[in-house]
């Protein structure tokens, strides 16, 4: 016993080296699963912080560009409102609340609300961007981002009481449902970790027609992101002779290298969408298991 | 100033530096990210234990880690720099002479070629263990290959000229101070 003692004592430094590698090692394999933690929510809180702090000095530099897409998304707005509402046969409905409604008795599906970008990356291959909202603005998990000009930047992952994190589109571990504006045909957009100006377009079948400068847009699919923001447009096409799918390379068209004001988008029936999917899943696995 | 204080005010620039200067920056390339904050580590004082070196270079990496979201990824490959460093210097300087001179590593307590051999292995082994646990998470070989180098290029030129625009001045210490 003595001498085990003495032996963890001659090499105490070395344990000590090993004992850090594993903690540090733990953190970061266990991170997916582990990134909700309410420690890492700390952290958030403290960076989240000083990273406001610089922001305000960085946003002087962008101001004029800023502007300019702040009065494009404004102007778009107008037309795109109607959009956010969609028409639910209510002849059957008993009790009605009037505010989620418009005069036309649509009801409100998503609901955005402002945000200001205060740290962001895009030289790693998990990219992140961090907003200056959390749960006490009514930030959740899950919900969509969008830039200021209506293009698709990613979504929440993890959310502390003042900031939340926001996994971006340029992160290897994001996959959107997208759609080819012309066709309409569905794809999962990916990022390869690469070149942080271009997306990937998989599993779209090569019987569809696809063109250099299609319009990508999320898919009316997604529990998460509203029809029709703009992921990109095709920049150049390739065909994966294995799986008769194309690999279509994306030109983004949020610009990721100076995303300032962002709108956070929530689909208010998410969890009802959800909770249906599980329970389907549910449903037929015990209807497989039971004898018919 | 005190050994803790000057430290201190060293870390907070070096983290400073690098999550709002060198992140920030567009890069040259995908392959190759400057990074200067674990020369912090290259300069702690000979005298820290090198107990407390380990620790010290977790701190450091885990700090990076939460401005960066990686848990872990950075402070790994600082605790490796931490842990071999003691073994770099003893083999690269003469015992009883520079050690007891200078307070910590510098160009000028071990002449330019050892620090220049002790900045480069140390620059190799913290690129290459970072890029090598991002490589085990995503990507191909020969991205890791030249990655490492490039990475390693780059990092060595910031050094070498951090330390010829900054030459610290460092007291020869003698027997009465």
């Amino acid at each position: 016993m003595r001498n085990i003692f003495l032996f963890i004592r001659r090499y105490i430094t070395f344990f000590t080296f090993l004992v850090l590698q594993v903690v540090a090692l733990w953190f970061l394999f266990t991170y997916n699963r582990f990134h909700r933690a309410r420690f890492l929510g700390i952290a958030n809180e403290v960076t989240g912080r000083i990273n406001s702090q610089y922001n305000q000095v960085e946003d002087y530099f962008t101001l004029k560009e800023e502007n300019r897409r702040v009065h494009l998304l404004n102007d778009s707005l107008m037309n795109l409102l109607p959009r956010n509402y969609m028409h639910r046969d209510s002849s059957m409905k008993m009790i009605q609340d009037s505010v989620p409604y418009d005069t036309l008795g649509n009801y409100r599906r998503y609901f955005s609300r402002p945000a200001t970008v205060v740290y962001s990356t895009v030289n790693a291959q998990k990219n992140y961007i961090q907003i200056n909202r959390g749960s006490g603005q009514g930030i959740k998990d899950n919900m969509a981002v969008v830039g200021s000009d209506g293009s698709a930047v990613g979504v929440v992952v993890n959310v502390s009481s003042n900031f939340s994190q926001v996994m971006s589109l340029l992160h290897v571990q994001n996959s959107v449902s997208a759609s080819l504006k012309r066709s309409g045909d569905f794809g999962t957009a990916e990022w390869d970790g690469k070149d942080p100006r271009y997306l990937q377009l998989r599993r779209i079948p090569k019987t569809v027609d696809v063109k250099k400068g299609d319009t990508v847009l999320t898919s009316s699919v997604s529990f998460n992101f509203p029809t029709g923001y703009m992921i990109g447009t095709i920049e150049d096409i390739k065909l994966d002779n294995t799986t008769g799918m194309y690999i279509l390379k994306l030109k983004t068209s949020a610009n990721f290298y100076n995303l300032q004001q962002v709108h956070v988008i929530e689909n208010i029936e998410r969890d009802e969408q959800v909770k249906l999917f599980e329970e389907t899943k549910k449903k037929i696995e015990q209807a497989k298991k039971s004898p018919r | 100033m005190s050994d803790f204080l000057r430290n201190m005010l060293r870390l907070i620039a070096f983290i400073l530096i690098q999550v709002y200067v060198l992140n920030k920056i567009p890069h040259l390339h995908r392959f190759i990210t400057p990074y200067i904050y674990y020369l912090f580590i290259l300069w702690l004082p000979f005298s820290v234990p090198r107990l407390w070196l380990l620790v010290i270079g977790f701190l450091t990496g885990l700090i990076l880690d939460y401005f960066m979201m990686t848990p872990g990824l950075h402070a790994a490959a600082c605790v490796l720099i931490a842990y071999v460093r003691p073994f770099i210097i003893g083999i690269l300087t003469p015992k009883d002479s520079s050690e007891f001179n200078y307070r910590e590593p510098s160009p000028r307590a071990m002449q330019w070629t050892p620090y220049a051999v002790y900045v480069f292995v140390l620059t190799l082994l913290h690129h290459g263990y970072m890029v090598f646990l991002e490589w085990l998470d995503f990507g191909s070989f020969l991205d890791f290959l030249i990655k490492v180098v490039a990475t390693t290029g780059i990092s060595l030129l910031l050094i070498f000229t951090a330390e010829l625009l900054f030459p610290r001045r460092l007291k020869f210490r003698t027997n009465t101070a």
